[in-house]
């Protein structure tokens, strides 16, 4: 097939620009390029200019300066490998567990120790392994498969990893000092409200600061997918993994909110005595385990679906054909990233609740099968219709598929709520849920490590020692976790130190003990494999045969990634496109150049991929290491009770974020358009919705609102649950000051707004109405806090009035935001940082106050006006 | 289209088959049975469960060989290529038609079941709360004004339906014998009901399956289910005062203030902090279901609480002598 069979003929680029608030020069030239264009040759010395300019560029740091890195390539790899030291450190815990519990009433380790240990292993493996690995291996992998330079914020990847390292420091290092988080990683009060000791607040201070951390690089990574995939590859032509990374980030970014929204409820409780939790004063602990669940089920499906498309990645190798039912698993995937936000209550089928929503619940759960089934028949089916070649990944595969179905087997079992109640929180839910981790998640994953580390190192893992590995972890396994389906049945309770020995289960726990000293073997291997010396041989480019665009990484170890970014047209390119890899590899593509001394990759339109901007990003730097330790400062010293230094490392943290933004971002450029190779030429500066940092600022405040209206679902849960909220004769929020406050942020709001116009107009005035916006923003937070303050309400009295000042401290801290963001305007208009044509912070800005304002108004109106109404 | 690789991959014959089999083998011959087992019914809802289960057991392995099988014969066996046609049916057969039919069924007859296990009771109601880490135990005959209490073991009569009221003091616990029929939590600030129905006489354990803090793994308890008449021979004489001997351990129960926290109904103690003891004696398990009700362990247990249950709320009376410990546990344990 040539470039251009398509059928599509060859247009300008300026077809379909226009967008909104983007006042940039519009993209010029012939695009899509035809065949003529891509055929001509590029000259030998042009090509050897240009590959030195982009190897200066791309040079990764040496020496100590490694680790200012930034580049996906360097982040990638550290964030993978400390995700995996992580759960290495959880399966020892594991390992420690299944010693205490080999004999019944062993004394290796307390009652205390023991609820340390399980508390940490679940947090760990999920926290810090399963979320993590997924963020780690698409920052390595994703801008490889789309044929990228790098994702479009490589800095918030950098501080991310940062603030993963130090939170994951933290959390997993309170074991040593015995003072870990110790009331199971669900954290249901009151036990863990009441908990003494600093282990709930490092739970939720630590796991909160890497949940932000979480939702930064899902940002980043849905942004990537949508606007840095290659000239001409539309949607329907992502490969499969990314349309997982954009499902899974989607799901990051509305199920982290929810949790985020309950460690704030719950550290106000523990800090401030605010009583969200406690029945006594209003309160209601099932509100936790609500917020919780909307979080946690989500989340099994947030670990779920990456294998699966690590699965969807190598299947259509192994089957050396492209995959059937391509549309069908896309369906499936967006399916059930829709359905697992309706399921939470199944992990609370014993709390209580009607046996109507029990019902419904129980259907929706089934209903899951589905989408899952359809994206596992996808891949059978694909296997069948090409002529399969075995090879040591699809091995994993297969052992995942055989563990996989077993869990997913059981899943509709304990999905019908009365088995449920047999079975709930015994040994069998713990053997459920580890065959549905390690079938789609362990075993899906190291697969793809041994499939994609060609992709990453140049060098091939070992095919003998990674079948010891699989036998090893595959028969452990087995061994430990299926005999835990019975252990449960006959009546072991999860979560136990210590059982009797006369209920039957000495045999089957012994069993178990053992065998997960045979897993542990196996990922030993798997752990010499990966970190043995490898010799300097490189395999050959594409090992495997694959047809997709992350093969075509430069073989001889370049940091650029691509040498040109080259036009899609197909699925699978590298078997679908004809000399794709030769001219890619000849510069003959887009951006085989770097001019200008700066890293740069292409921007493109969300659904069809028209390429847009030459996106200038951002080098080696030192700063988002020092953001990423104030702001771990910020979050870590109020588990010691240390507010001042807290606060001045806030301070400092957002001190530091501005001089990165203000240092590094929305450059105005030397100049206004760059070619891009193929006689195209774009611009490199974009402001509005064609920019990133607008789109990045849009999922960002989605995440956001989330976490918002968690808070307000705290209110009409209560409303709901309880018959004393409002308690009889409380008093409630002034209507006229909260009114007044709505009123300051409204026209703030439009000041804003009015700044922004006048500006982009080369009128006077902009920066007038940016400081009249100042105190309007200030006068909105007075305004609020005292519609609470002067009928004297106060939180630590009864829900009530803690619910309703915890959306007064929310709106408060976004107002302040709001604040700095208008500042730095109003700095960027006055020391020409921001001009009439170079103003996507004016646009950002506006966009964060759109939802501002509706915060403000949801937010007086549940203060001012539902409580009189209810 | 690429071409062969170096990965072409050897057809091994799988040694963990073998083993998985003869492992398979062995759980099966070996019992299932033991007093906290869920499969081994003793209760209506129990028995209902365990058919449910029998057969979604059954289901699950037919679908896990099928599934398998199918993946082992297409990557091992199978070297040709099916068409495009063939290949889509297969998701669609797979994929949607399989799973809709086989979860419809599963949930109409699952769900059905649901209000079977939610019937009312016949008459007797008991109020059990959970506390760190013993249960609180209160009897309600039908038109019963005040309750009879009791701690640290259920007793429920062969044959009827009795409703079980569920509180908790503090943290959140759960209620489970799992030869009578499923859990539920004990939540603080609200009140759950569930109803149990026995249809065997005899001891059956349970336990807290919440996790509640330190010593959860040790909050257990049995429930002896009885028939009729002797359940109201019980019960009358549970609720009868306790059968205080006069005599030294008499003596020492109080002098050491023990009343302060614990009630003797007919005496003077009165303390509701701790589980009454009005008729210790006649359990059949101490401190939750964790100890055997003998003197010796009686004496054990007042010496040092937290040895055998860390963090339970009993001081030690490490300060008694041998002899004053075995006259205290020997009068506790006759408390019949």
């Amino acid at each position: 097939m040539t470039a251009d069979a398509t059928g599509e003929a060859t247009g300008d680029a300026t077809r379909g620009h226009g967008r909104f608030g983007t006042d940039a020069p519009p993209p010029q030239g012939p695009f899509p390029p035809t065949e003529a264009m891509l055929s001509e040759p590029v000259p030998g010395d042009v090509a050897r200019a240009q590959e030195d300019r982009l190897r200066r560029v791309w040079k990764t740091p040496e020496g100590w300066r490694y680790f200012s890195d930034v580049n996906n390539t360097s982040v990638g790899r550290w964030y993978c490998l400390t995700a995996f030291f992580f759960m290495l450190c959880a399966g020892v815990l594991a390992l420690l567990m299944r010693l205490q519990l080999a004999v019944p009433g062993n004394d290796l380790l307390s009652a205390d120790r023991f609820n340390q240990f399980f508390t940490l292993h679940g947090s760990a493996m999920m926290f810090l392994f399963a979320v993590p690995i997924f963020e780690a291996v698409s920052i390595l992998i994703l801008p490889a498969l789309l044929g990228a330079r790098d994702l479009p914020f490589p800095r918030l990847s950098a501080y991310g990893y940062w603030c993963f390292l130090i939170g994951g420091i933290f959390v997993m290092g309170s074991v040593l000092f015995d003072v870990a988080p110790r009331s199971g990683w669900f954290m249901y009060p009151p036990l863990a409200t009441e908990d003494e000791g600093i282990g709930s607040d490092i739970w939720l201070l630590g796991l909160s600061f890497i949940e932000v951390a979480s939702i930064a690089a899902a940002v980043e990574l849905i942004v990537g997918v949508l606007k840095c995939r290659p000239p001409g590859m539309r949607v329907n032509l992502m490969p499969l993994y990314a349309w997982y990374v954009l499902v899974v980030g989607g799901m990051i970014l509305f199920a982290f909110p929810p949790l985020i929204a309950g460690d704030l409820l719950f550290e106000l409780e523990r800090s401030l005595d605010w009583p969200f939790f406690d029945a006594a004063r209003g309160g209601d602990p099932v509100l936790w385990q609500h917020l919780f669940w909307i979080f946690g089920h989500p989340e099994v499906y947030i670990v779920f679906l990456p294998s699966i498309a690590l699965a969807a990645m190598i299947v259509p190798t192994a089957a050396r054909r492209p995959i059937l039912g391509y549309s069908w698993i896309v369906l499936s995937a967006v399916g059930t990233g829709f359905l697992s936000f309706g399921l939470w209550v199944h992990h609370m089928f014993t709390t209580g609740l009607p046996t109507l929503s029990l019902g419904f619940f129980s259907a929706a759960s089934e209903a899951v099968v589905i989408p899952t089934g359809v994206q596992l028949f996808a891949f059978v089916a694909t296997l069948m219709a090409g002529r399969v070649k075995m090879s040591l990944p699809m091995l994993w595969i297969a052992g995942a598929l055989a563990i996989f179905t077993a869990g997913g087997l059981t899943g509709v079992m304990v999905a019908i709520a009365p088995f449920d109640w047999q079975v709930h929180d015994t040994y069998f839910i713990v053997a459920h849920l580890h065959y549905t981790l390690f079938g789609g998640m362990v075993f899906p994953v190291i697969g793809g490590v041994y499939y994609f580390f060609p992709v990453i190192t140049g060098k091939e893992l070992s095919n003998r020692l990674g079948r010891w590995a699989f036998w090893l972890i595959f028969a452990g396994f087995n061994l430990a976790f299926l005999p835990m389906h019975l252990t449960g049945l006959k009546g072991m309770p999860r979560r136990v130190f210590t059982y009797p020995g006369d209920l039957g289960l000495n045999w089957l726990n012994l069993v178990s003990t053992v065998a997960s000293f045979v897993i542990a073997a196996g990922f030993a291997v798997f752990l010499w494999d990966l970190l043995r010396p490898k010799g300097s041989r490189r395999t050959p480019r594409n090992p495997y045969d694959a047809g997709t665009l992350e093969w075509s990484q430069s073989p001889e170890g370049e940091t650029w990634g691509v040498r040109s970014i080259p036009y899609i047209h197909t699925r699978y390119p590298l078997w679908q496109q004809e000399r794709i890899l030769e001219r890619m590899d000849a510069g003959r593509y887009y951006l085989p150049d770097a001019e200008a001394g700066q890293r740069e990759t292409i921007i493109t339109s969300v659904i069809d991929a028209r390429p847009l901007q030459v996106l200038r990003l951002s080098g080696p730097t030192w700063v988002t290491m020092l953001a990423a330790l104030f702001t771990g400062g910020t979050f870590i010293l109020p588990t010691f009770k240390m507010y001042a230094p807290a606060l001045i490392c806030g301070v400092l943290a957002a001190m530091t974020v501005l001089y990165w933004l203000w240092t590094a971002t929305a450059r105005i450029p030397e100049r206004e358009t760059v070619d891009a190779g193929l006689g195209l030429k774009l611009p490199v500066y974009v402001s509005g919705s064609g920019s990133v940092g607008w789109w990045a600022m849009w999922i960002t405040m989605l995440g956001d609102s989330t976490a918002f209206a968690s808070l307000v679902f705290g209110v009409f849960f209560y409303w709901t649950a309880r018959s004393d909220y409002p308690p009889p004769g409380s008093d409630h929020a002034d209507p006229w000051l909260a009114g007044a406050a709505l009123a300051a942020a409204l026209l703030s709001w439009g000041l804003t707004l009015v700044a922004r116009g006048l500006n982009r107009r080369r009128r006077r005035g902009a920066r007038l109405a940016l400081a009249a916006a100042l105190p309007a923003t200030m006068a909105a937070g007075a305004a609020l806090f005292y519609a609470l303050r002067l009928p004297g309400l106060d939180p630590v009295t009864h829900v009530y009035p803690a619910s309703m000042w915890v959306l007064v401290v929310w709106a408060g801290a976004h107002l302040g935001l709001g604040l700095v963001m208008q500042g730095y305007c109003l700095a960027g208009l006055t020391f020409g940082r921001i001009t009439p044509r170079h103003d996507a912070p004016m646009w950002n800005v506006s966009l964060y106050w759109h939802f501002l304002a509706l915060t403000m108004l949801v937010t007086v109106a549940t203060l001012a006006v539902v409580p009189r109404v209810m | 289209m690429p071409q062969d690789g170096p990965q072409a991959g050897p057809r091994r014959a799988a040694p963990w088959c073998r083993l998985l089999g003869a492992f398979l083998a062995a759980a099966l011959l070996s019992a299932c049975d033991g007093p906290q087992s869920v499969l081994v019914p003793a209760g209506e809802d129990a028995s209902q469960i365990d058919r449910l289960f029998r057969v979604m057991l059954v289901g699950a392995i037919v679908l896990w060989l099928g599934m398998n099988g199918l993946f082992y014969f297409i990557t091992r066996r199978y070297t040709g290529a099916i068409s495009r046609r063939r290949a889509e049916a297969v998701i669609l057969g797979g994929g949607v038609a399989l799973p809709v039919v086989v979860i419809t069924a599963l949930l109409v007859w699952g769900l059905s079941i649901m209000p079977d296990q939610r019937a009312p009771g016949d008459g007797l109601r008991v109020r059990i709360v959970g506390e760190q880490f013993w249960w609180r135990v209160e009897y309600w005959p039908e038109g019963a004004e005040a309750p009879v209490v009791s701690a640290n073991e259920l007793r429920l009569p062969v044959g009827q339906r009795s409703e079980i009221l569920l509180d908790s003091a503090d943290v959140i616990h759960a209620f489970w014998i799992p030869a009578l029929g499923g859990k539920m939590d004990m939540i603080p600030g609200r009140t759950n009901r569930m109803t149990l129905a026995p249809t065997e006489a005899g001891t059956f354990r349970g336990a807290c399956t919440e996790f509640c803090g330190l010593s959860h793994a040790l909050m257990a308890l049995n429930a002896v289910t009885l028939e009729e008449p002797d359940f109201d021979a019980w019960l009358a004489a549970e609720a009868g005062p306790a059968r205080a001997a006069e005599g030294p351990g008499r003596d020492l129960f109080f002098r050491e203030g023990c009343g302060a926290c614990h009630a003797l109904r007919g005496t003077p103690a009165q303390g509701a902090v701790g589980p009454d003891l009005t008729h210790l004696g006649s359990r059949t398990s101490l401190a939750s279901g964790i100890l055997p009700m003998t003197a010796e362990a009686l004496a054990g247990w007042i010496r040092d609480p937290q040895a055998a249950k860390p963090g339970a709320e009993m001081p030690a009376y490490d300060h008694l002598t041998e002899d004053e410990l075995a006259t205290l546990a020997a009068w506790l344990e006759g408390l019949e």
